[in-house]
């Protein structure tokens, strides 16, 4: 019983994970109509800003010491991180919440990231077929990643989580179990409240705000909210940029479960196409549900009494799934009729 | 009228008279060094010798791969005569004397092995075909350098393996054209199974996390054996696929196995991310049979170590060489590559560079390129002041042998590169094994 609630527990949070990016996926597709591979490289670029802020609260001034010497013989190097220097405890605090301030940060960059890839690269492939839009944006992924490790490196950089929220919560006590029978990181804790709260705020965003019934509209009947002399292209750009807002920030939040590389977006793309394809691409709810639902398939898939069975299974479970989900219902859970069925 | 002399002149007796005691095969040893000259591939006729430099400059393990060109460029160097000779001073027994090898100056060229096989085997055929490389050495990988070791024996050319720690580099899938410095996973389990012991007791529960792929398997293996050897047990050992990325599927199941030791058979990103993972779901604070559960990873390298933080502290693991050594050997690397670069060299670099080094070190005690003869040269060689001791190329499966360390996080580090301590220098008689118990044939020295 504590087994399945541990690996149900850590579908959620994997499952948030895929559910934000693949949220993003399919707005662009439901806006734009674009099948856009390289949103898992905006989610890659959303680790890095987390990096790139930490990287700049910790840059060191340098006073090579005048009687101590490195082992290769040169003056040793004696660095202090600024924000230590100038803002002395609080800098140390900046430091450790580094991560959950980067949220903060990465909304307007994100945004900008969005706006610029859609401005300068996707828009002139509107009409094109879906097999170029996909070669293009998977090809821009590639690149984005490359422009990532040179100037990051190859290597996984650690995004420690506050220390305050290091270690792992007692969960096994809330349900009547005995001390440590089942405990489970704080911050993976987190990150699915947090995933929870992110796909709320988009929904309520396009449920109850005027640019989001324009939007909803929009998607459902484009030619028509046109015609009623609504700049449609320029709301679908800003949502564009959102979505690539949704992506960066959920890229931040991960950081301190899996340290960035340059190839966390490829890690993550195929996973949550896989998401979008069976939630139904274009379906906001259906990318949400099938993110956790896949999530939580692909954590008792790992379980040792479900491999002992289907061995190797954890690698393929997914995989599974999307076959059986569009050989029985090619659009998808939630899918609307006509839409990718073909 | 003409001046010149009509007859027959001396130059010209001398002429005839050498090419005569060349022809019935009775030239003297001095001129043997060219004797081979149309019988190897990429024979260097000019001035220069072309080295092959095959490293991962993309992908997952392209940092390692940049440490390894900056010490080959650093080995070129000294070769060369240029820089402080690094090692070339504390090398015993050397024929080096800092003017190339064979009186050729060196030259290189470099490939991108990808860390995949196809493109490592491409990267390496094109050095040889195109650039006219003498050999191929480097790597991060042991598939690709059992890929590219193959090739390399196909086409005699000499292969000085980099970075492959998989016991099948030197075992079952040895070849007589392919060398091996660094050390193997069988090593790793023989060097920390009595510090694992005298750390943790003879009394533990080992649960293994394995790198779904060969070198992962051949590592579970070997530590499966030198645990059960000194008592422990194994809970379990549980695959995992290469470049998970989140492992707390595989975790969670750990924390109510029974299992007092979480064994970390992963490398690179997969150790990063395992490990990191493993601290946060509180390994490291729970107890399981009345005993602190610990967690171990036998493949350390610095490199990787940086992408676990602070996760990596107090964690027992080994390594082929750290650069905090105190040999002159080490020290002397560790000047040259500091001055050279402003940071200490990893493993991957010091195993890179010594390589070349003992490639040249064999032309020169051979006297010629010829592939077979430099073999001959390297088989059995046993050489001192690079860093780890003693040490031996044995001749039976080209494996060096040598002393292991067995290291373990710093908890104090006093920089960013001081990120592992020397536990012990596990002498090399502990980690020796038969060579046939990998089995493996090495193959012919002349291929055609």
């Amino acid at each position: 019983m504590d087994a399945i609630l541990v690996q149900f527990l850590n579908g959620l949070d994997k499952g948030g994970a895929y559910a934000l990016i693949a949220l993003g996926l399919t707005l662009v597709f439901g806006t734009l109509g674009v099948v856009n591979f390289a949103h898992g490289a905006i989610f890659m670029i959303g680790s890095f800003v987390a990096v790139a802020f930490r990287q700049i609260l910790t840059w060191e001034s340098v006073v090579l010491s005048e009687t101590e010497l490195s082992p290769w013989g040169t003056a040793l190097e004696i660095r202090t991180p600024y924000a230590l220097e100038w803002f002395g405890d609080f800098g140390n605090i900046l430091i450790d919440f580094s991560v959950p301030i980067a949220v903060l940060l990465a909304i307007p960059v994100m945004y900008l990231v969005g706006i610029s890839m859609e401005r300068g690269l996707i828009k002139h492939f509107y009409k094109r077929p879906h097999a170029e839009q996909i070669l293009v944006t998977f090809g821009l992924a590639i690149v984005l990643g490359e422009v990532a490790r040179t100037f990051f490196g190859a290597n996984p950089i650690p995004q420690p989580m506050p220390e305050a929220v290091r270690g792992a919560a007692d969960i096994g006590v809330l349900f009547g179990m005995a001390e440590n029978a089942i405990t489970y990181p704080w911050w993976r804790l987190i990150y699915f409240i947090f995933s929870l709260v992110v796909i709320g705020a988009v929904f309520a965003f396009l449920r109850f705000t005027t640019f989001g019934l324009v939007v909803r509209a929009g998607m459902s009947d484009r030619e028509t909210v046109e015609l009623l002399g609504i700049n449609i292209d320029r709301r679908f750009t800003i949502m564009f940029g959102l979505a690539a807002v949704v992506a960066g920030v959920a890229g931040v939040m991960y950081t301190p479960l899996l340290p960035p590389t340059y190839s966390l977006g490829m890690d993550f793309l195929v996973l949550s196409f896989v998401v979008v394809v069976v939630g139904g691409m274009g379906s906001l709810p259906g990318a949400v549900a099938a993110g956790f639902l896949l999530g939580i398939l692909q954590s008792f898939a790992a379980m040792t009494e479900v491999k002992e069975i289907f061995p190797g299974i954890d690698q393929v479970i997914i995989y599974l799934v999307a076959v059986v989900i569009l050989l029985v219902r090619p659009r998808g859970l939630f899918g609307r009729k006509g839409v990718m069925e073909t | 009228m003409s001046d010149q002399k009509k007859g027959v002149s001396r130059r010209r007796v001398l002429k005839t008279g050498a090419a005569g005691l060349l022809a019935t095969g009775a030239a003297p040893m001095i001129f043997t060094r060219g004797a081979w000259a149309q019988e190897f591939r990429n024979n260097p006729t000019g001035s220069e010798v072309v080295l092959g430099f095959n490293v991962p400059q993309t992908g997952a393990y392209a940092d390692e791969g940049a440490d390894e060109l900056r010490a080959y460029m650093l080995a070129v160097k000294h070769l060369n005569g240029e820089g402080d000779g690094g090692m070339l001073s504390t090398m015993q027994p050397s024929s080096l004397g800092g003017n190339g090898i064979l009186g050729k100056k060196v030259t290189f060229v470099t490939g991108d092995t990808q860390t995949k096989s196809d493109a490592a085997r491409d990267s390496a055929r094109r050095m040889i075909e195109r650039d006219g490389a003498l050999i191929i050495t480097g790597g991060s990988s042991s598939g690709v350098a059992v890929a590219v070791q193959a090739l390399c024996q196909e086409m005699g050319i000499i292969f000085m393996a980099g970075l492959t720690h998989s016991n099948d580099t030197t075992g079952k899938d040895k070849k007589r054209y392919g060398f091996r410095h660094f050390f193997n996973a069988y090593m790793s389990g023989a060097a920390l199974a009595p510090v694992l012991e005298a750390e943790y007791g003879s009394d533990r529960q080992a649960y293994h996390l394995t790198a779904d792929y060969n070198w992962g398997w051949t590592q579970e293996e070997s530590l499966i054996n030198s645990t059960e050897a000194i008592g422990w047990q194994t809970t379990k050992a549980v695959r995992t696929p290469l470049g998970a990325g989140d492992f707390s599927q595989y975790i969670t199941p750990v924390l109510n196995s029974g299992a007092d030791v979480l064994i970390l058979n992963h490398y690179g990103k997969d150790m990063v991310n395992s490990l990191t993972q493993a601290i946060q779901f509180g390994l490291r604070d729970r107890q399981a049979n009345g005993k602190n559960i610990e967690i171990v990873v036998p493949l350390f390298s610095r490199l990787m170590a940086q992408g676990a933080g602070e996760n990596i502290k107090g964690i027992l693991g080994s390594t082929n060489w750290n650069w905090s050594l105190q040999d002159e050997g080490s020290q002397n690397f560790v000047k040259s590559f500091g001055a050279e670069y402003g940071f200490p060299p990893s493993q991957a670099a010091h195993t890179c560079y010594v390589q070349t080094l003992l490639y040249a070190d064999a032309c020169e005690r051979a006297g010629t390129f010829y592939p077979p003869e430099v073999i001959r040269a390297l088989e059995g060689h046993i050489f001192d002041g690079m860093g780890n001791g003693p040490t031996e190329y044995r001749a039976e499966d080209h494996q060096c042998f040598k002393d292991v360390l067995v290291v373990r996080g710093n908890q104090n580090p006093s920089s960013q590169f001081d990120l592992l301590e020397v536990v012990q220098e596990v002498p090399r008689a502990q980690v020796e094994y038969d060579a046939s118990i990998f089995g493996g044939e090495l193959g012919p020295y002349e291929v055609s």
